[in-house]
C-alpha cells in the first residue's frame, strides 16, 4: 500500500494540451474516484499513473517515488481495464498467475496465490475455464483476480463496469467496494457515472476539460458544489438551474425573469441585481399551497418515488417526491424550494457564491 | 406424400394444388441447393473434373494423340525405379521446406515492424506488396538476368568490391542454382506472408499488450506469451497455403532453369509438364502430378490438427 501524488501534471498530444496542470493527493489506502464526461482526460490521467502514457510536464509520485521515469512493470500497480484484457488463450487460472509467472515465481506458489484470489472472488470453480467460456460478470471478476494475485501498491480501475448490464453493474459495485475494505490498498478508479462515484469513493475527483472542479467527499460534493458544472454533473436526477436576478432590497431572493421569487436562507455577497443561476436539487422541492406556479408536463413514477417534469415559464424543473401526490399531466402546481438547500451561482463564471 | 385421390375430387378440382416443379422451386431446402448450383457446377467442372482425369490419366499409357490403355500401376512403377523422379521429390521438398521456413521468419518479422508505428506505414505496406503483384514470370526474367552467368549484377557489384574474382556460376552450379531458385521464391513468396500476419497481428487487441506491459512482459515475453499463441490460427492457414503454392511451383522454376543444370531444380510440377507435355507420355506426367497428392493432403493435415488443438477458440460463445 502506498500514498499517491500528482503535482501539476500535464499531459499534451501533439501541440494538443488535454490535461492542464492537474494535482492530486491520494491518501494511502484511500478509494479515489476520478469522474468526469467523455474527453476530460481520467483516463489519460489513470493511463499516466500506470505508466502507459508518457508525462508531458508534473510529478507522478507513488509511495514517496516519483514515477514519471519508471517502466511499469517496476511502478507496482495493477489495472483493471474496461474491456478487462483478459488473455483469450490462457485458462482463468494462467491469466490470473501470468505476473508472477513472468517473475519466476514458483509453481505452488503461483498455485497457492491464485487460489487464494480465486477464494476471495467466487472464482474456485471457474480456474480451468477459458474467458470465452465466462459471463460479463465473471470475467470482471478474473480482471479483479488478476489485480489481486499481485498484491500490489495500487490498484487501478478503467472504467470497469461499462460492458456490464444494469443489474450486474450494482452488485459488482458491491463487491468492488467489499473487496477494497478487505484489501485496503490504495486505489483509484476512473468512471464517467456519478453514481459509481458516489457509492464507492473515499474521495471524488471531479474532472472536466482537462481540469480538476473538484474534489473532496461524496457528500461535500453533493451539498456544497464549487461550481455549476459540480453541481449538475454529481445528483441524479441533476440539479435543476434556474435562471434569474438576484434581489435584496431587505429580504433575499431571485427573481426569474417570469417574475417567480426563488428563496435563499443567507445573503450572497453580491450586488442587487446581479443575474445568477440558482440551482435546486429534485428532491428539495416540496408541493405546497404557496410557492412557485408551474405546470406539470410528464409524471415518471418509480415505486419508491415519483419524478415530476414541470415548466416554470420557459424552463422545464425536475421534482423527486417520496410521498405519492396525485397529480396529472397539465394540472397547475406550487413548488416550494427549501431554502437552506439552495445553491447560488454566477451565471458568468459558474463559482459558488 | 399424399397424392390426390380421384375419391376426392372437391380437391383435385380446386387445382390450387402446385405442380412438382413449382414446389421445388419454392421449398427452403431445395432452395439452397438451386443456390449452390452454379458454384457447384463450377467446382466440378473446372476443378473436380480435371483431376479425376489426371488421376484416371495416371493408370494409362496416353501420350499425345494418342488414346491410352489402362496399364494400372505400371507408371508408378516405372517412376518408383526412376533416380530423376526421386531427386525432383527431393528437389521439392527441399525447396518448399527451406524457402517456406524463410518465408515464414522474413515475413513475421516484417510483419511485426509494420505492426509499430512509423512515418509512411501505409507507403511502406504497399511498398511490401510489390513482389507479389508482379507476374510472376516478369520477376523470373528479372532473377534470370540477376543471375545471368556473364551479366550477373551480383557477380559485378562483388568483383568490384574486390570480394571475388571471377563472376558466380549461379544457374549453372547445382547447389547455386538451388539457392538461387529458393531465392527467388522468398522474395516473391515474403509479402503474401508479411500481409496476412500483419492483418492477423491487428486482430490483437492493443489491451492485451497493456496489460502484459502492467503485468511485467518484456518485449520478449509479449511476443512469446501473447502475440505468438494468439497469432497461430492465422500462421496455421497462411503456411499452409504458402506450403501448397511452394509444393506446386511451376511457373518460376520453368522461367529460371528449367529444372537445370542436370535436373538439380526439377520440382515434381516441372518434371510432370517436361515428361506430360514436352515428351508427350501425358500417362507418365499425370502419375508424377498425382504423385503430389499425399504430400499436399499432409501439408494440410498437419495445419488442421494444429487448428483443432486450440482449445480456447471453441466454448460456449457468449460474448
Amino acid at each position: 500500500m502506498a500514498s499517491v501524488q500528482i503535482s501539476d501534471v500535464r499531459k499534451s498530444f501533439g501541440g494538443f494540451e488535454v490535461l492542464h496542470g492537474v494535482t492530486v493527493p491520494i491518501e494511502d489506502g484511500a478509494f479515489v474516484v476520478l469522474v468526469g464526461p467523455s474527453g476530460c482526460g481520467k483516463s489519460t490521467l489513470l493511463r499516466m499513473l500506470a505508466g502507459l502514457e508518457n508525462i508531458t510536464s508534473g510529478t507522478i509520485s507513488i509511495g514517496n517515488r516519483v514515477v514519471n521515469n519508471v517502466q511499469p512493470k517496476e511502478r507496482d500497480i495493477a489495472m483493471v481495464f474496461q474491456n478487462y484484457a483478459l488473455y483469450p488463450h490462457m485458462t482463468v487460472a494462467q491469466n490470473m498467475g501470468f505476473s508472477l509467472k513472468l517473475r519466476n515465481a514458483n509453481q505452488q506458489d503461483i498455485a497457492a496465490r491464485v487460489k487464494k484470489a480465486a477464494e476471495i472472488l467466487a472464482l474456485s470453480p471457474l480456474l480451468e475455464r477459458f474467458p470465452r467460456q465466462l459471463s460479463g460478470g465473471q470475467r470482471q471478476r478474473v480482471a479483479m483476480g488478476r489485480a489481486i494475485v499481485r498484491d500490489p501498491q495500487v490498484f487501478l480501475f478503467d472504467e470497469p463496469l461499462s460492458n456490464l448490464d444494469a443489474k450486474l453493474r450494482v452488485a459488482m459495485r458491491t463487491e468492488i467496494k467489499e473487496l477494497h475494505q478487505r484489501l485496503k490498498t490504495t486505489t483509484v478508479y476512473v468512471t464517467h457515472d456519478q453514481i459509481e462515484a458516489m457509492t464507492m469513493a473515499d474521495k471524488i475527483v471531479v474532472m472536466h476539460d482537462g481540469i480538476v472542479e473538484q474534489m473532496g467527499s461524496p457528500l461535500e460534493l453533493y451539498d456544497k458544489p464549487d461550481n455549476q458544472f459540480v453541481a449538475g454533473f454529481i445528483g441524479s436526477p441533476a440539479m435543476n438551474f434556474l435562471n434569474g436576478h438576484l434581489k435584496s432590497n431587505g429580504q433575499v431572493y431571485v427573481e426569474t425573469e417570469e417574475g417567480a421569487r426563488l428563496p435563499l436562507a443567507t445573503a450572497p455577497t453580491a450586488s442587487d441585481g446581479k443575474p445568477v443561476v440558482y440551482g435546486i436539487r429534485p428532491e428539495h422541492l416540496d408541493l405546497a399551497s404557496d410557492g412557485i406556479e408551474a405546470e406539470v408536463i410528464v409524471v415518471e413514477p418509480t415505486g419508491s418515488e415519483t419524478q415530476i417534469v414541470a415548466r416554470i415559464g420557459k424552463q422545464d424543473i425536475i421534482a423527486v417526491f417520496r410521498e405519492r401526490h396525485d397529480v396529472k399531466p397539465g394540472e397547475r402546481i406550487h413548488l416550494r424550494p427549501r431554502a437552506s438547500s439552495a445553491h447560488l451561482f454566477d451565471k458568468d463564471t459558474g463559482r459558488r457564491l | 406424400m399424399s397424392t390426390v385421390q380421384t375419391s376426392m375430387p372437391v380437391q383435385a378440382a380446386a387445382a390450387g394444388e402446385p405442380s412438382l416443379w413449382s414446389r421445388l422451386r419454392a421449398n427452403r431446402n431445395w432452395a439452397a441447393l438451386w443456390f449452390m448450383l452454379p458454384a457447384a457446377a463450377f467446382l466440378i467442372l473446372f476443378l473436380a473434373y480435371p483431376l479425376g482425369l489426371g488421376i484416371w490419366m495416371s493408370f494409362t499409357d496416353e501420350r499425345i494423340g494418342r488414346e491410352g490403355v489402362f496399364i494400372g500401376l505400371e507408371n508408378y512403377q516405372w517412376l518408383w525405379d526412376d533416380a530423376i523422379f526421386w531427386l525432383s521429390v527431393f528437389n521439392t521438398i527441399l525447396y518448399t521446406l527451406i524457402a517456406s521456413v524463410i518465408k515464414f521468419a522474413i515475413g513475421l518479422y516484417l510483419a511485426l515492424l509494420l505492426n509499430r508505428h512509423m512515418p509512411f506505414k501505409a507507403m511502406i505496406r504497399s511498398i511490401v506488396l510489390i513482389p507479389f503483384i508482379v507476374p510472376t514470370v516478369l520477376s523470373a526474367i528479372a532473377f534470370w538476368w540477376i543471375y545471368d552467368a556473364q551479366f550477373s549484377i551480383i557477380s559485378w557489384s562483388l568483383i568490384r568490391l574486390g570480394l571475388i574474382e571471377h563472376n558466380i556460376n549461379f544457374l549453372g552450379d547445382s547447389n547455386w542454382a538451388r539457392g538461387s531458385v529458393i531465392f527467388a521464391n522468398v522474395w516473391r513468396g515474403v509479402p503474401f506472408v508479411a500481409i496476412t500476419l500483419l492483418a492477423g497481428l491487428q486482430t490483437v487487441s492493443p489491451s492485451l499488450y497493456e496489460a502484459a506491459t502492467l503485468d511485467g512482459a518484456t518485449n520478449w515475453q509479449r511476443f512469446r506469451y501473447i502475440t505468438y499463441p494468439l497469432l497461430t490460427p492465422i500462421i496455421a492457414v497462411v503456411m499452409t497455403f504458402s506450403v501448397l503454392f511452394t509444393f506446386t511451383d511451376f511457373q518460376l522454376i520453368w522461367a529460371l532453369t528449367r529444372g537445370g543444370p542436370v535436373n538439380a531444380t526439377h520440382l515434381m510440377a516441372t518434371l510432370s509438364y517436361q515428361r506430360g507435355i514436352i515428351s508427350g507420355r501425358l500417362g507418365e506426367g499425370a502419375a508424377i502430378a498425382t504423385a503430389m497428392i499425399p504430400f499436399l493432403l499432409a501439408a494440410i493435415a498437419i495445419s488442421w490438427f494444429g487448428m483443432q488443438r486450440r482449445k480456447w477458440q471453441q466454448g460456449s460463445n457468449n460474448d
